[in-house]
């Protein structure tokens, strides 16, 4: 058999991990439907005020994304763990972390994009103006992706474990505080005027940087709990 | 070697508590508030570099698979995250009365905070895994890619305008009175020497706990007995 090329083995991995999630599509909607639900309960503990809310908005909507990808995580690795496929993988002559790279941009193709297409709609729950409605999808496109990166370093960490997901969130949060802070940095920024580009332009360093890391840290943290 | 490093400190501890509290002079702007730093600043040091000692001995672990590395990380931990504790508790007590607020959302307070976070990542994946070389090497992981947020909470106070107030001493000299100097470097000392001695003690029970199988531990005075 040929050896696949890196863009074939990324496209393959991809097809498969979509194909597996479109036949569970309830675990998909099950995040979004959570997102939406966290995002809603806000509102309802503080109260109705319009200015408060407004203000409110960006970070409770970056919190919610945050929290729904951590809920999320669990399902990137421990399928393929529980019947063995993992194993094999890690035993293809191409590099791991390309792998990792695939099943991250799945994982996130599935749980993120939802989240970012669903964000506009919340924030008009919010009363957010159209701009940082722009803004929110933009700091959200970036964001969620590392946020998938950094939460599959924690899978990969405790894969099989006990604890759920309050020890995978444990983990990863700390981390993904900087993507919290700059994304909802920059929806703030453009509601009160300042400039928007110093939080997107960290938003994509931080995006860049994960995709570099990421994905080597990944291989090696499953070959860590893989022994 | 612990009672030495164990003495040393508790000696330490009661001469620059007395610098501290008796000798030193009163601050101009701050009053007597400003006597909590003696706590508060060997705290936070301490705590930064007990990750960057636990993070390396980690590495050390991971890369030469040592386990006694892997033990001493392990044994390091929560020395560390008490600091971390105490040094964003004894800032918040510095913080009411100087700044108003018992707490701020400012760079160093927040990564300060990320790094009990760390800490408390760290102990609780150990802690979850049952096989105690993955528990040490994935701990390991953990611990070199949360040592990055290191260099932010020391740098923070340069790279924000943050409440917090910037670096006092720098290598260029200081212009804090001699006795605080003192004061400030005998608690140091003091904390450094606590934190050794009490890693020191936590790893021989670790080594203890992990080795009981073998030979030389039920050979041991207090086992036989």
């Amino acid at each position: 058999m040929n050896k696949l090329s890196v863009i074939g083995l990324l496209s393959l991995v991809i097809h498969r991990d979509l194909v597996l999630a479109m036949r569970r599509r309830a675990d998909v909607l099950t995040t979004l439907i959570f997102f939406v639900i966290v995002v809603s309960l806000f509102p309802l503990g503080v109260g109705p005020e319009a200015d408060m809310l407004r203000k409110m908005a960006p970070g409770v909507v970056w919190v919610a994304a945050l929290l729904a990808s951590m809920l999320s995580l669990g399902r990137m690795f421990s399928a393929d763990y529980l019947d063995g496929t993992l194993e094999q993988m890690m035993l293809v002559p191409q590099s791991l972390s390309v792998l990792v790279l695939a099943k991250i941009l799945a994982h996130w193709m599935v749980s993120g994009l939802p989240l970012v297409i669903m964000a506009p709609v919340l924030g008009l729950q919010f009363d957010m103006p159209a701009q940082a409605l722009w803004v929110l999808i933009a700091a959200l496109l970036l964001g969620t992706p590392i946020l998938s990166m950094i939460g599959a370093v924690g899978a990969a960490l405790t894969l099989g474990l006990r604890g759920g997901g309050a020890l995978v969130s444990l983990l990863v949060l700390p981390l993904c505080i900087p993507v919290l802070i700059f994304g909802a940095g920059a929806v703030e920024a453009v509601v009160s005027g300042t400039s928007v580009g110093s939080h997107l332009s960290l938003l994509g360093a931080l995006l860049v940087m994960a995709l570099v890391f990421t994905p080597w840290v990944t291989a090696l943290a499953l070959r860590i709990s893989m022994e | 070697m612990v009672p030495w490093f164990a003495w040393s400190a508790a000696i330490l501890f009661v001469v620059g508590l007395y610098i501290g509290f008796f000798v030193a002079p009163t601050d101009i702007q701050q009053s007597e508030a400003y006597r909590i730093m003696f706590i508060h600043v060997p705290a936070s040091i301490l705590s930064m570099f007990i990750y960057l000692v636990m993070a390396g001995y980690a590495a050390l672990g991971l890369i030469f698979n040592t386990r006694l590395s892997s033990m001493m990380a392990s044994a390091l931990a929560p020395t560390g995250a008490l600091l971390a504790f105490l040094s964003l508790w004894t800032g918040a007590l510095w913080g009411k009365p100087m700044w108003g607020a018992w707490w701020v959302w400012d760079a160093r307070l927040t990564s300060e905070l990320i790094l009990l976070f760390l800490y408390l990542g760290f102990i609780a994946l150990h802690a979850s895994i049952d096989d105690p070389r993955r528990a040490d090497r994935a701990s390991a992981l953990l611990a070199i890619i949360g040592s990055v947020n290191v260099p932010i909470i020391y740098f923070s106070v340069q790279w924000w305008n943050t409440l917090h107030q910037g670096a006092t001493v720098k290598f260029t000299g200081t212009s804090m009175h001699v006795a605080m100097q003192q004061g400030m470097y005998t608690m140091m000392l003091a904390v450094w020497l606590y934190a050794i001695a009490v890693s020191l003690l936590r790893v021989r029970s670790i080594i203890l706990e992990r080795e009981c199988k073998a030979q030389w531990v039920s050979e041991l005075a207090e086992v036989t007995r």
